[in-house]
């Protein structure tokens, strides 16, 4: 775990690490892989990985429209609006 | 041979290409929320909570997206994963509100399989399937109402996509549009894409690399975004090999990376380089359990798959005795299959065809009409082939009388009688007329007996002529043949 590998996770996480913290998030990160380390010593050989401790199934829903229909409400809380879209600063390809 | 062989300066190269193509699902409502798919609606009036990625918002997957998906990968010969789970791909863009996509990684919905390809020169060419996964769709973004911002409608986040990521196995651009035509045609047949890649509901990237001739390990390749019509998609395969080609020659690096296509410029411009490939930190969907699906499930969508593209080709070149390339071009669509299938209904089937594929297209294209608009119904279609069958009117007359069905919509059989068409095979009228012509021509007569035996056509238009058309032509020629001796 250096430097640039703490700066690569919090760009790609969004999150904003002023340069003086960039060293104490690098040892939080560190204790974080280390117990990850000591996860890794218990044997699994044989055993599949379990994505969910619920057993059911999963529950799926009918093709029918019940939801939609409520632009301004899923609009409130936009920073900016225009014509009833989300605006957001120009993204260039 | 199919493969296109590039000439570089000291080596023979070929193409390696694999598509991924994205196809939005017909379905209703979305794939983890109940709001509407339609087309076209009000802007962000298609949008429930979930799509717009509101905190503690929980996705349901919709039965009909699973559905639709494992009736695609039956039609392509795939296998049927009873085991699929989601998972997230974590991106940070403005069309994703979540922040990350919920798709599916390793354990995809739809696992290998196959599809064979005809070429133009009605060679074959099996076509490898890595996997079909389901997922949702994107917000669509507008750039061009303002200068300094991006417009976000969310009424396409959340529709459900079926991509399909093919083998690396074209090695021309030929190969990729036929694979991409047949696609189209298939999931069109079967419902659950309308396949129409100029409005989106059907995406394809395509991912190109070259290499010597008889290498076997892959080069670094180009994947290219977007390329947005069948044609394009070939345009864009060749341009950039020959692009590779170019660099390799130069002796130049070619780089793993994104481009996209100019389909203006008939160009591919790089777009970015692939180096945050692994970056999406895929990890297992918490708010989504594991798809398992039954044997009995699989069975009965098996049991509901309409005939194919493939299948109703055969039928109709084994059945009903048309040639492949008349099945294959009538098969294209479901639409037109079916349109003839009602014309031919009791009829000369191989006669339809011939009609369905000349006059009647012809006469679609020139009045800028599409199918279910055309003014002649499909029996009336399979009617005016009758007639001609059952010599009530000839050839020429049946010519005629399309063109004033195509005018009023009417069928054949009152048009015939309103005008008085019908063919006159009456031995004894026919041998008056022709009793009068050669009487009225002894110098042809003269010279036939003498040996310009090629008069015989002039003979038997004259005789066409004089009976307004309606003369039975095989009775007039027989008649003819006597006189003349």
């Amino acid at each position: 775990m250096d430097e640039q590998t703490v700066k690569k996770i919090t760009f790609l996480s969004r999150l904003k690490i002023d340069d003086d913290k960039v060293e104490s998030t690098k040892d939080e990160f560190v204790k974080i892989l280390s117990w990850v380390d000591q996860l890794k010593e218990v044997n699994t050989d044989g055993i599949e990985p379990l994505v969910s401790v619920n057993q059911n199934n999963i529950a799926l829903r009918k093709d029918e429209v019940t939801d939609g229909n409520k632009s301004a409400e899923v609009l409130a809380n936009a920073p900016m609006k225009e014509y009833g879209y989300f605006a957001v600063p120009k993204v260039v390809e | 041979m199919t493969a296109m062989i590039l000439k570089g300066k000291d080596a023979d190269w070929e193409i390696v290409c694999g598509l991924e193509i994205h196809c939005q699902i017909i379905s209703k409502s979305k794939i983890y929320s109940g709001a509407s798919t339609q087309y076209g609606s009000d802007v962000n009036e298609n949008v429930s909570f979930v799509d717009a990625g509101m905190p503690g918002m929980l996705p349901v997957l919709n039965e009909e997206c699973v559905h639709q998906a494992v009736k695609t990968g039956l039609a392509l010969n795939c296998h049927i994963n009873k085991h699929s789970a989601f998972a997230r791909k974590n991106y940070f863009y403005a069309d994703l509100p979540q922040g990350y996509q919920i798709t599916q990684d390793k354990f995809p919905l739809v696992g290998e399989g196959k599809v064979e390809i005809t070429l133009e020169d009605g060679s074959k060419k099996e076509i490898g399937i890595e996997r079909i996964h389901i997922e949702q769709d994107a917000a669509k973004s507008i750039h061009d109402i303002s200068p300094t911002k991006t417009f976000i409608d969310f009424n396409r986040c959340g529709v459900g996509l079926m991509e399909l990521v093919t083998k690396p196995d074209f090695r021309s651009p030929e190969e990729a549009g036929a694979f991409l035509k047949k696609l189209r045609s298939i999931v069109r047949y079967l419902g659950t894409c309308d396949g129409n890649m100029d409005e989106g509901s059907m995406r394809c990237d395509a991912s190109v690399s070259i290499r010597k001739v008889g290498e076997t390990d892959l080069r670094p390749r180009a994947e290219m975004k977007n390329v947005n019509s069948v044609k394009f998609a070939m345009q864009a395969i060749e341009y950039e090999a020959k692009r590779q080609l170019d660099l390799y020659d130069n002796g130049e690096v070619m780089e793993q990376q994104t481009r996209k296509f100019d389909a203006v410029k008939g160009v591919t411009e790089f777009l970015r380089k692939k180096e945050f490939a692994d970056d999406y930190r895929y990890f297992p969907e918490p708010d989504l359990l594991p798809l398992e699906l039954s044997d009995e499930y699989i069975n009965k969508v098996k049991s509901e798959m309409p005939e194919l593209p493939d299948e109703k080709k055969k039928r109709f070149v084994e059945k009903l005795g048309l040639t492949p390339y008349d099945a294959e071009v009538i098969c294209e669509d479901k639409e037109t299959a079916a349109f003839f299938e009602t014309a031919a209904q009791g009829h000369d089937a191989k006669k339809v065809a011939n009609w369905l594929m000349g006059d009647f297209f012809a006469m679609l294209n020139e009045k800028k009409l599409s199918l279910s608009e055309s003014p002649i119904s499909a029996q009336n279609l399979g009617a005016l082939v009758e007639l001609v069958s059952q010599n009530v009117i000839n050839g020429k007359t049946a010519k005629d009388v399309f063109v004033l069905m195509a005018q009023t919509g009417d069928a054949p059989e009152k048009i015939v009688e309103e005008k008085g068409l019908k063919q006159v095979t009456d031995t004894s009228a026919i041998e008056k007329i022709v009793d009068d012509i050669l009487s009225s021509n002894p110098d042809n007569v003269a010279a036939y007996k003498a040996g310009k035996v090629n008069l015989m056509g002039w003979f038997v238009g004259q005789v066409m002529k004089a009976s307004s058309g309606k003369a039975n032509p095989a009775v007039v020629n027989q008649l003819l043949k006597q006189k003349l001796g």
